[in-house]
């Protein structure tokens, strides 16, 4: 082990308090910015889930359509256009709205129906209970089983009143929840216009599959072509749109990153702070060093190791709350998600704050008159 | 004539301004040859830290030149300074200054480096100087363990390992008692016999005149006498370099 690492983690490890100071300093900080970029990135997958699980390629929707959750409204005469556009194998229509679920045992909630064609497009995932298949039976609709309290049922083969019909849940799912907290109910196209009270000739979206090997970027631009008042989106493009509109759009991506941003300062000015009493504390060995003949690079490499030492524990320590917290929030509504790639972004993220927070520290130490070893 | 390693002329430095204005060193010159231990005496205020100060490339003179080993200073930047001390001054202080989280033997090998001599080497050669001074068995100590007289010898120990050109020690033995201050003394002597290295001591303590080859005065800032003892323990050429 280089000389210069013994130094810096003795002079580290030798006052406890400090050091103990230095890593609540660094696992607070980092806790608070892997939090609140783990809610940025769980709030980014709840609001593109819809999308991620859609069978298309293509999305048609109204103009300046923001979201999945836009409850704008195309009309469907355009699919004859759409599915006249060479490369375009299938075009299923989508419907979103809300609606009220009126409880068998009375009182009603809030409820987003989703319906599409039972042949495609958009169905229930990670069915539990029941099947997707289920839903073509009339009144069948499926619900996620961690909203069965909310929505006043027991499970699979329950029944309740939408919009004043009758629906009996033919399919159980589970981890499908809405960041807006509201229910999903997915149901067969035709039974779910009746919910939400929308007629024949109106849809949200209309899902895309392109035939084999056709460029989605040229069947984009002949339907846009030939079809106007509507955007049509790659599945990537129209998830960053839902993103940009959810995340910046509300300023909730801006809270989040205002948050994370706190939590880079205070753990900034709290590791800053402490590697700078430390080098005053140890100001007379800086001195004997520099009076030896030591170069200024030499200390700059002492002080740094301290910097990099706390980042490797002080992350340590939070990687190990942050998987905690990821495994307490994974059923919530709005699960933490914490990717390898934010990991390694934050360990590098940790080292260069408790670098920068060094730099303090340096510049104490350049200002370091060696003549004081021999005043003192 | 041997070629003086430490030569220097006419050095004037001031402190202060105005009333408060103090002349600590006027037109001193002085040269250190290798080989030889040079006491230099004089009370306090008598300008013995500045003129170590300056002759250790820690602080420039207001005018006058120092040449240590040929090469001079004036124009020297910081890191250049600290390039001559690296490279051709080995220093002991009156308070040992040891770093208190390293072991005696970790302490000598920071003077090896911070010259870029590193690995199992280094660890030798530091353990092989604690040996002669007499600190074999004491080099895995942390400086809290050692007594006053063995924190010196470990300082010495980290002065002379690279084989400086010169050696200033400032007030070596004022912090240790008598025995332990004859035992600094002798290594010093001997390391200024067996390396050929210069070695000045600054110093209040008449107790060690016995070691010198040349004793230096200082008062009010100017040199007012030099001499060399009669009886002088370690005459010039004469002394073997041993554990104490």
């Amino acid at each position: 082990m280089p000389l210069t690492l013994t130094l810096a983690s003795r002079n580290l490890f030798h006052d406890r308090l400090r050091f103990t100071a230095t890593v609540i300093g660094i696992v607070f900080s980092i806790v608070l910015v892997m939090v609140q970029l783990g809610l940025y990135l769980g709030f980014g997958r709840m609001v593109t889930t819809m999308i991620d699980h859609a069978n298309a390629d293509l999305w048609v929707v109204s103009h300046g359509a923001k979201s999945f959750e836009d409850l704008s409204l195309i009309d469907l005469d355009i699919r004859r256009k759409v599915l006249a556009v060479n490369g375009v194998a299938k075009a299923t229509p989508v419907i979103i709205g809300f609606s009220d679920w009126h409880m068998p045992g009375g009182g009603l909630t809030p409820v987003f129906v989703v319906g599409a064609d039972s042949a495609g497009g958009l169905q229930p995932w990670n069915v539990v209970e029941g099947s997707v298949q289920a839903l073509s039976a009339p009144d069948a609709v499926a619900v996620d089983r961690s909203y069965l309290e909310r929505l006043g049922i027991s499970g699979l083969g329950a029944t309740a009143e939408i919009h004043g019909h009758k629906v009996r849940v033919a399919a159980l799912t589970q981890g499908i929840r809405s960041f807006t907290t509201t229910p999903y109910v997915f149901a067969e196209i035709d039974r779910a216009r009746s919910y939400l009270g929308l007629p024949p000739n109106k849809a949200n979206n209309l899902l895309i599959r392109l035939a084999p090997r056709k460029d989605p970027e040229l069947v984009s631009r002949e339907i846009e072509a030939k079809v106007p008042g509507v955007d049509v989106l790659t599945s990537e493009e129209f998830r960053s749109r839902s993103r940009s509109f959810w995340l910046f759009g509300t300023g909730a991506g801006a809270a989040l990153f205002a948050g994370a941003l706190l939590g880079v300062i205070v753990g900034t000015v709290i590791v800053a702070q402490t590697l700078y009493s430390s080098t005053v504390d140890h100001l007379t060995e800086f001195a004997t060093l520099r009076a030896v003949g030591c170069s200024n690079r030499y200390i700059f490499r002492v002080i740094r190791y301290q910097a990099v030492i706390s980042a490797i524990i002080g992350f340590s320590l939070a990687s190990l709350i942050g998987a905690a917290v990821v495994r307490m929030t994974a059923k919530s509504a709005l699960p933490i998600v914490i990717t390898p790639e934010l990991v390694l972004g934050l360990f590098f993220l940790t080292v260069l704050m408790c670098i920068a927070s060094a730099v303090v520290a340096i510049i104490r130490v350049i200002h370091i008159d060696p003549v004081m070893v021999l005043t003192r | 004539m041997t070629t003086p390693i430490v030569e220097a002329n006419e050095v004037v430095k001031t402190f202060g301004h105005g009333r408060v204005k103090v002349r600590a060193l006027k037109s001193v010159s002085l040269a250190l040859e290798p080989g030889r231990l040079t006491l230099l005496m004089g009370p306090s205020g008598s300008g013995k830290t500045t003129l170590l100060s300056i002759l250790g490339c820690m602080l420039r003179p207001d005018s006058g030149s120092v040449r240590i080993c040929g090469a001079a200073t004036e124009k020297a930047g910081p890191e250049q300074l600290a390039e001559i001390r690296r490279k051709h001054i080995g220093f002991v202080f009156q308070l040992f200054h040891l770093f208190s989280t390293l072991t005696a033997a970790e302490n000598v090998q920071l003077a090896l480096d911070v010259r870029g001599e590193r690995g199992r080497k280094a660890r030798a050669r530091s353990r092989d100087m604690l040996a002669q001074v007499g600190l074999a068995n004491r080099a895995n100590a942390f400086p809290r363990e050692l007594s006053g007289g063995e924190q010196q010898r470990v300082a010495i120990a980290r002065a002379v390992v690279a084989n400086p050109d010169v050696i200033l020690a400032d007030e070596p033995t004022a912090a240790l008692d008598g025995d332990n201050g004859r035992a600094i003394m002798n290594i010093l002597a001997r390391i200024a016999g067996e390396q050929g290295s210069a070695v000045l001591v600054v110093t209040h303590d008449s107790r060690i005149i016995q070691f010198a080859d040349r004793i230096i005065h200082i008062e009010d800032g100017i040199l007012r006498e030099q001499e060399t003892p009669e009886g002088s323990v370690y005459p010039l050429r004469i002394r073997s370099f041993r554990a104490p």
